[in-house]
């Protein structure tokens, strides 16, 4: 069983990447579950959604609380949020900015991660250019599938085109590549350290 | 076909593929995806032959189904928590009239205080009603039970209500093999209505009836639900062999055979629960667990039957009943009567509390330790630093003012928090 936890901000697409990235997984022959954890509902609250990924049928049914992976579509969260609740020394992370961790303040927090299993992203900047918004979510899946291999960049994309039509799906799906071959860019920077 | 849709939108599929001809609803959160999927098959026309009907109200909703199944349509509607209430006056007009209407109701907790999240308390309140009240552990099982509510209802002039988990279920994305339209409807026919409002041949549904007919009406309706008892293990038995996976009847037990403490719950905790017992089945103990499907009618034999072997039974449920206890509990006091068991009350999971594995296996550490008291009423995960608080407060201020906002402000919370 891998676990993610995906932490926004309502309008950011939490819940709609966690649901993608069920798609993506199913697609690929695995079983999957996303759920929501629904708050007040408002632009700009803080969101929680969830993806378990597994090779056998899930029947359990209750938030993660021990993630495997966490993606912080807005590092800005951790004012308000325990954002890293529960994750282990070999936990992944995708942090969406365009700073760096130290910057921001959690430097700390990755330290008691793998670095080679930490990557940041300006998903929202990637967003902006390909898609013409800045909904960060879907670059931010991009990133997860090159860092932690559970899903192809393909999965990820198939599951894009068909939840978005046309010109917002193609959109997303460049936002998407993009953002994979930064990540995969930092893994080989990490790799040659 | 398999796919990983979202729950709402594989249950708004499965009653497209039953061919509903009115469907009559009023949004509430969380079963709205639901009645939208559906206004949107029918405005597209893959839900043909069905008339839409967006209503000022749930009371409105279900007395539209009342009127739609009283001249011979198949009706639906679907509601959650306040929304039923809303309905609780047409509830019992449809069942006391017998008319098969079907009914998701996404389970909401009821206020005050106001909450949009999961527990039962919302079909536990109308489980008197005179509804067949059936529970999915899952999605998957959600779709199955909706194609088999239209066939148990039809079958024997009742109205039915398929209860999944609000949120945990609805808004779920998991794996769904929906069913094709051949096989449906090979499986559920056009209904054939047992009254019918008809000019050429009038009737009347709801006559008033006085003291000389007012009993025997009503005990034709027990014996018509108690009818349902033998009525779905056989639709159940051929859905099986119709489609290939067994889903509903009315029983669901899980390693029970030699267990000696059973759990006994309903909904989408089911499969969390058996996630515990397979652990402390590796570990040795003797534990199952017990899925009630149907809970109205209350299948009293299967349950006993079930826990015959069992030194103890924990039900743990979504719901209560203030100032007596447990509702499934009782109910499951009363099938076991005279068996030498012991039956812990657990309520759980109230308005969108998660229960998790580790508090599930903390409550049967203690049962297994006999550190729980059999008589008592136990609500898991209770902040009990958090009533002597509010308790301690209300002793000292002349106002102590509403215990809700009280505990939410020594709480400190936020929404965001609510995942911990």
């Amino acid at each position: 069983m891998f676990s993610v936890r995906i932490h926004g901000r309502g309008g950011q697409g939490a819940v709609t990447a966690a649901e993608l990235l069920s798609v993506a997984a199913f697609a690929e022959g695995r079983h999957a579950q996303a759920f929501p954890t629904f708050g007040s509902e408002r632009t700009g609250a803080p969101v929680v959604a969830f993806c378990r990924i597994d090779e056998r049928p899930i029947r359990l049914h209750e938030p993660i609380t021990h993630p495997d992976a966490l993606i912080v579509q807005d590092p800005t969260l951790v004012h308000q949020v325990d954002l890293f609740a529960g994750i282990g020394s070999g936990g992944y992370l995708v942090v969406n900015t365009s700073s760096t961790l130290d910057a921001l303040g959690l430097g700390d927090l990755a330290l008691r991660l793998d670095p080679r299993r930490v990557v940041t992203v300006a998903a929202t900047e990637i967003a902006r250019e390909h898609v013409g918004r800045p909904v960060p979510n879907v670059p931010l899946l991009g990133a997860f599938a090159a860092l932690t291999g559970q899903v192809s960049l393909a999965a990820v994309c198939d599951a894009v085109r068909e939840r978005f039509p046309a010109e917002l799906g193609e959109g997303n799906v460049r936002a998407a590549e993009v953002a994979h071959e930064q990540v995969l860019e930092q893994l080989r920077t990490y790799a040659d350290a | 076909m398999r796919s990983q849709v979202e729950g709402s939108q594989a249950v708004a599929r499965a009653v497209t593929l039953c061919r509903p001809q009115v469907i009559a609803a009023y949004p509430i959160s969380p079963q709205t995806h639901i009645v939208e999927s559906l206004s949107d098959r029918v405005r597209t026309g893959e839900l043909a032959g069905c008339e839409y009907l967006m209503v000022e109200s749930e009371f409105g909703a279900l007395s539209a189904c009342i009127g739609a199944s009283g001249a011979g349509a198949r009706a639906y509607t679907a509601t959650s928590s306040q929304g039923l209430l809303f309905m609780a006056e047409a509830l019992f007009n449809a069942s006391g009239l017998g008319l098969p209407i079907v009914m998701t109701l996404a389970n909401r907790a009821i206020g005050a205080p106001i909450n949009i999240w999961n527990d039962h308390s919302d079909s536990m309140a109308m489980r008197d009603s005179g509804w067949i009240q059936l529970f999915a552990e899952s999605n998957q099982e959600a779709v199955d039970l909706h194609v088999q509510a239209f066939r148990l209802a039809e079958s024997l002039s009742v109205p039915v209500m398929v209860c999944m988990d609000g949120f945990v279920l609805t808004h779920a994305f998991e794996e769904v093999d929906l069913p094709t339209q051949e096989q449906v409807d090979a499986f559920l026919p056009p209904l054939v209505p047992q009254q019918l409002l008809d000019p050429d041949d009038p009737v009347t549904i709801g006559a008033m009836v006085g003291p000389e007919a007012f009993t025997e009406v009503k005990y034709l309706m027990h014996v018509k639900q108690m009818a349902a008892l033998d009525e779905l293990p056989v639709i159940a038995a051929e859905f099986r062999a119709a489609f290939g996976r067994s889903s509903g009847g009315l029983v669901k037990p899980y390693r029970t055979d030699d267990a000696e403490t059973v759990v006994v719950a309903l909904g989408s905790v089911l499969g969390t629960i058996e996630d515990v017992v397979d652990t402390m089945r590796d570990e040795g103990h003797c534990v199952g667990a017990l899925g009630i499907t149907c809970f109205r009618p209350w299948p009293a034999a299967e349950v006993r039957e079930a826990l015959a072997h069992a030194t103890r039974v924990v039900v743990v449920e979504r719901a209560f009943a203030v100032g007596a206890g447990g509702i499934v509990g009782q109910n499951v006091r009363d099938a076991t009567r005279g068996l030498p068991l012991e039956a812990y009350d657990v309520v759980a999971g109230l308005g969108g509390r998660p229960v998790t594995r580790a508090s599930l296996r903390r409550l049967l550490d203690d049962v297994l330790a006999e550190r729980l008291d059999p008589t008592a009423l136990h609500f898991l995960d209770l902040d009990h630093a958090l009533v002597q608080r509010e308790l301690e407060r209300s002793r000292h201020g002349h106002r102590p003012g509403p215990h809700a906002e009280n505990m939410l402000r020594a709480l400190g919370t936020v929404a965001s928090g609510a995942y911990e």
